[in-house]
């Protein structure tokens, strides 16, 4: 919404205060001002100029040389390139020295060898923005009545003496869509009277009645529609004031009929209509639900085509306008036009921004029906309409008005307790204080019992109930008045839970081992949504997506990371290890909704060891990927409830892939990316990892109680064994495990060997074997004897000894 | 003899101070001092003088071997220093050479203000909930008082999944749940998510970023309560000498609502580019709840009020640490997220 000051003053008084200073009150009050513009944006020497004559320039076709008074005897040359220059106009003249918007200066020059001074105006060239200028002017210079004294100051004249508050309105304060609306706000926060228009005109013999008769058969959606008949109207350019009053608010001239109807709405902030009399032919009203795949060819020249529930006006016959979004071509005011049809009406707001919506037409009126108008001013903008077109369209309004009304004007009453306004505010406001807020909003106020009782006027559809009015109080009082406290009572202990705290936990442990955290989209693309997925399950699609890349959400967080790799990657990074925790989504709950499952995953690329100096380099492997997950799961307490297994997933090498599993249960994966996807992103050897949090912190682990520190020795014992290149080492520490008696604490590998010493399709692997009694210290026969159950496990397994 | 003795000390004193390692002064104590050196000799050709002589023969070899040992150890003390320096010559090394890298990860730099906001509010007593990123259309507009057809509710700013379920807007609908799972109990609450909208990325648009919100149910809860709890998160994620204020705006599910500025951090409230010159930075939006809302949550609006408050965690943080583009949050560039590693204060 913008504000004219130049208009706003008419309603409100506002001398003495300084714009910036208004626009605070107004923003810390409740509406907040996004922006004081001045349009005359610190223009200097635009005057009023007369063309005098006006010869074609001897060197351009399209210049013309114009002999132009700025002044008394003050006559200059300049030369205009604009089509509709005339001699005998009264035109906008920028003279040398003059600063214009966008940083044009303007000097004395000569164009193709004839001197210039100075330059002929648009209004564009002024600052006005395009799709407000007149249509007349739009391509041209701007005349200016006749009238205009040369000399004087055109800005003045032109209404850009003017600063324009653009207001960044709330759904809420739809009271503030028109001027009046802004004046009531102004005036409550400035302690001042709000002036309404004084109507009066006077009226034709001849009665309305007789020219129209009006009916609706959707009362619901239209409860009051009023028509006013003017007759002999005259139609033409707008004065001037109204003119500019318009273009400052953002509406383009048309001619005196439209303009009235629209600076009523923009005052009154109810949209009014006029149809030609003459073109409605039937010279009857009727609002009805349109039929279905019916036509109207809109304002815009558009045709649209209507559903059952879009509300129309009528003339009986066909549509003349689509109630409450804009009017029908058929019976649009032109040129000819002598009688004019004023509809003033309330239609449902749901049902109009239904409708625009679905015409994707969005107009000035359908806002404001959209939002609820005051029902109390419908009837009052047709008065204003026709006492306008009295006064600038030389109209003769007949008498009364014709109209179908069940529309219900009570104000909402609201009761409201101080102590319970100072209760929420955590204040102490006095009576006297509020009722001298209410007093300045106008809200009908009246305190009984202590109790406020209170008829909020209904251009303020926001107030309903009693919080409204701590709203309206507070906001007026000053927030800053406001104490600051801390709540008391039921302090309850916060705190992470237990799976919050573990997350945490997961994070520090990536961290630790060199990850940065990653955050990538949760929607992607249909191809990239199950890939790599732990759980392959329905997806979860979108409606109307925006583009093919976010249409589906994911349901692995692997393909995102790659993405977040070959990314860096492309940027010259040497090394990348992302983590991620977020959620995968699949399938449907009860709830109908997906069932969202948080994960983490992890990319590794690149140089995962780096000393350059000292000419240490490895590139990440499997192995570095997995002590990662395995230094998860020590952390985490669930190392003896952690396996591992060969496993094949699509994308992912089929010889370096594990799965993990929680207790027998899958839980994750481990895996090198495969060489053709390598080559697809553009990634050297990649590794990544995929677990389900979900699973893996609901675990529940036993309390962590100490176990004593050794008092006695521990004794090892290596073994190495030559195995079938393909055995996995873990099976053979399954079964060493197994073997050993408890006396056995800890096994591990220390050597693998394939090469020249050993057989071709054989490998070497060691083992080193820890045995230990926290008793005692153990005797070599003890330690042998136990060894010996393992060597001959082994050996039953076939698992040779070297 | 008494000359023979001299004689001895004199050479073996010699052959010490020549002596130039261990090895060589090993050879002169066997040499001098060994059971078949020459001093060991005399002491066994002492039997043939008379026992006048003898003692004091005897004291006078004696003598000479302590002096002998004494500088035979004194040089073994040196030459072993001097090894010792030898040795720390040889191992010395370029300090100024760096060390060995050690890999350091960190949280990405919205988790960091997260969890900051996060800890915060759980040391006055939040807990922190959480919920589904698709959610109902019930929980995320209808409970929040934004009935279908409201026209604070847009659908063009929603992804839809059906016409019943959704990509959350904010993380309100957590607020609506956890209403309802505490069934009437007052409840301190801390919202940290994900949201979606409709939005074409670009340098200030992402149709994913984060939010976190929080809510205070019990009875008795007062605006000046949301007043001194915004306070207390503007000093802590801004510097302790921020001043707030609030201004009136609208939601549909808080009344009153309010917008939080905070005094521009950047230049103390004087006016500077990251203020546009007004000296006060938009921040986040709150209000008390709204009675239909907590009538929705299962409480009794009569009894028990409440404030909520919510704000985008990406403006939080493209604030805090002067980034220029919301897509860095995105892109996961290393050279971004590496810099978010460091404490502060």
């Amino acid at each position: 919404m913008l504000v004219s000051l130049n208009w706003l003053k008419q309603y409100v008084n506002i001398d003495g205060i300084e714009p910036t200073e208004l626009a605070e009150k107004i923003t810390r009050s409740g509406i907040e001002v996004d922006a004081v513009i001045d349009r005359s944006q610190g223009m200097t020497n635009v005057v009023v100029g007369h063309v005098v004559s006006k010869e074609k320039h001897p060197d351009a076709d399209k210049l013309n040389v114009c002999q132009v008074e700025v002044g008394e005897g003050d006559v200059r040359q300049i030369i205009c390139g604009a089509p509709n220059v005339a001699a005998g106009q009264k035109v906008i003249v920028a003279l040398p020295g003059a600063r214009l918007p966008g940083g044009v200066k303007i000097k004395k020059a000569k164009m193709r060898g004839v001197e210039s001074n100075g330059m002929i105006c648009s209004l564009q060239e002024l600052g006005v923005e395009g799709r407000t200028v007149p249509k007349a002017y739009a391509d041209g210079i701007y005349v200016l009545p006749e009238d205009a004294v040369p000399g004087s100051d055109a800005l003045e004249l032109v209404g850009l003496r003017d600063i324009v508050l653009e207001l960044g309105l709330t759904p809420n304060r739809s009271d503030a869509l028109s001027m009046l609306g802004v004046a009531y706000e102004v005036a409550a926060i400035l302690s001042e009277e709000v002036k309404l228009p004084e109507i009066n005109y006077p009226t034709s013999a001849e009665n309305a009645e007789n020219y129209i008769k009006v009916s609706t058969e959707a009362s619901d959606l239209n409860p009051l529609y009023a028509a006013k008949v003017i007759k002999n109207v005259k139609i033409a350019e707008s004065p001037l004031w109204l003119q500019h009053h318009l273009m400052a608010a953002g509406i383009r001239p048309h001619n005196n009929v439209v303009d009235i109807t629209n600076f009523i709405l923009m005052e009154y902030g109810q949209p009014l209509h006029a149809f030609d009399y003459n073109s409605l032919k039937t010279n009857e009203i009727v609002v009805r639900l349109a039929n279905e795949g019916e036509k109207i060819v809109t304002l815009d020249d558009q045709e649209r085509t209507l559903n059952s529930h879009n509300l129309v006006i009528t003339n009986g016959v066909e549509p003349v306008a689509v109630a409450g979004v804009m009017g029908g071509a058929n019976s649009e005011v032109t040129s000819e036009t002598t009688t004019v049809v004023i509809e003033a009406a309330y239609f449902d707001g749901f049902s109009v921004r239904r409708t625009s919506k679905e015409l994707g037409l969005r107009s000035d009126s359908s806002a404001r029906f959209e939002k609820g108008v005051d029902p109390n001013r419908v009837l009052l903008a047709a008065e204003r309409a026709a006492q306008l077109l009295s006064e600038l369209a030389g109209g003769e309004v007949l008498q009364g008005t014709v109209l179908v009304d069940e529309l219900d004007k009570t104000p909402t009453r609201v009761v409201v307790s101080p102590d319970f306004v100072n209760a929420r505010l955590g204040m102490k406001i006095s009576l006297e204080d509020m009722l001298a807020i209410l007093h300045r909003l106008q809200f009908d106020v009246e305190a009984a019992n202590g109790l406020l009782i209170i008829d909020a006027p209904t251009r303020r559809q926001d107030i309903k109930i009693e919080e409204d009015i701590v709203e309206e109080i507070a906001r007026l009082y000053g927030y800053d008045e406001i104490p600051m406290t801390l709540p008391e009572g039921n302090a309850s202990v916060g705190g992470l839970t237990p799976y919050q705290e573990k997350r945490r936990v997961v994070r520090n442990v990536m961290e630790g081992a060199g990850l940065l955290q990653a955050v990538t989209y949760s929607l992607t693309s249909d191809e990239l949504s199950q890939k790599f997925a732990l759980k392959v399950e329905d997806t979860t699609k979108l409606l109307m997506p925006m583009s093919e890349e976010r249409t589906t959400l994911r349901q692995s967080l692997i393909p995102h990371l790659i993405e977040a790799a070959s990314y860096n990657v492309a940027r010259k990074a040497d090394s990348v290890a992302l983590y991620e925790v977020g959620s995968v989504f699949l399938g449907k709950t009860e709830e109908e909704l997906p069932y969202e499952e948080e994960h983490l995953a992890i990319v590794l690329t690149g140089k995962w060891i780096d000393n350059a100096w000292q000419g240490e380099k490895r590139p990440v492997d499997f192995y570095v990927a997995k002590g990662i997950v395995e230094a998860l799961f020590e952390k985490l307490g669930l190392t003896d409830q952690v396996s591992f297994e060969k496993a094949l997933v699509d994308g992912l090498h089929p010889g370096q892939t594990a799965n993990v599993l929680l207790d027998g249960e899958k839980v994750g994966i481990i895996g090198g990316l495969h060489p053709s996807e390598r080559k697809k992103v553009d990634l050297k050897e990649t590794f990544v990892a995929e677990l389900n949090l979900f699973a893996i912190l609901n675990a529940s682990t036993n309390a962590l109680v100490y176990t004593p520190v050794p008092r006695f020795p521990e004794i090892t014992r290596d073994i190495a064994l030559e195995l079938d290149r393909t055995k996995p080492a873990g099976e053979i520490e399954s079964i060493i495990r197994k073997a050993g008696t408890k006396l056995l604490k800890q096994v591990k590998v220390f050597d693998v060997y394939e090469g020249e010493k050993m057989e071709a399709g054989k490998k070497s692997v060691a083992f080193t074997l820890t045995y230990f009694d926290p008793e005692r210290t153990l005797t070599d026969e003890e330690v042998t004897s136990a060894h010996n159950k393992v060597l001959k496990a082994l050996a039953e397994a076939g698992a040779e000894e070297r | 003899m008494e000359q023979q003795l001299k004689q001895l000390e004199q050479e073996a004193l010699a052959k010490i101070e020549a002596a130039l390692n261990l090895k060589e002064l090993n050879e002169v104590r066997v040499a001098y001092l060994g059971k078949k050196g020459p001093i060991t000799d005399l002491l066994k050709g002492m039997g043939k003088l008379s026992p006048e002589e003898r003692p004091k023969m005897g004291a006078l070899v004696n003598k000479v071997r302590e002096h002998v040992t004494e500088q035979l150890e004194a040089k073994v003390a040196e030459l072993e220093e001097q090894a010792v320096l030898e040795q720390l010559e040889k191992e010395s090394i370029d300090v100024t050479l760096p060390g060995r890298p050690v890999r350091v990860g960190n949280r990405h730099p919205l988790t960091r203000v997260v969890e900051e906001i996060e800890d915060l509010f759980i040391s006055m007593g939040y807990e922190v909930a959480e919920g589904p990123e698709v959610e109902k259309d019930y929980y995320n507009f209808e409970a929040l008082n934004l009935p279908k057809g409201h026209p604070a509710r847009d659908m063009q700013d929603t992804f839809y999944i059906t016409e019943e379920t959704l990509l959350r807007t904010h993380t309100s609908p957590v607020q609506a749940r956890t209403m309802l799972e505490k069934k009437g109990e007052p409840l301190r609450i801390i919202c940290p998510g994900k949201v979606f909208r409709r939005d074409s990325d670009d340098a200030t648009h992402s149709h994913q970023f984060m939010q976190i919100e929080g809510l205070v149910v019990g009875e008795n809860i007062r605006m000046s309560d949301l007043k001194g709890t915004l306070d207390k998160m503007a000093k802590k994620m801004f510097g302790s000498d921020r001043e707030i204020r609030l201004r009136p705006s609208f939601f549909p599910f808080t009344e009153p609502s309010v917008e939080m500025d905070i005094s521009c951090f950047k230049c103390g409230g004087s006016g500077c580019n990251v203020c546009k010159q007004t000296g006060w930075i938009e921040i986040l939006g709150a209000g008390m709840v709204h009675p239909n809302v907590l009538e929705m949550g299962g409480y009794d609006s009569k009894k028990y009020s409440g404030f909520a408050f919510g704000m985008g965690v990406e403006r939080i943080a493209m604030l805090k640490y002067g980034v220029e583009d919301i897509r860095h949050f995105y892109t996961n560039d290393n050279r971004f997220i590496s810099q978010f590693q460091r404490t502060e204060g």
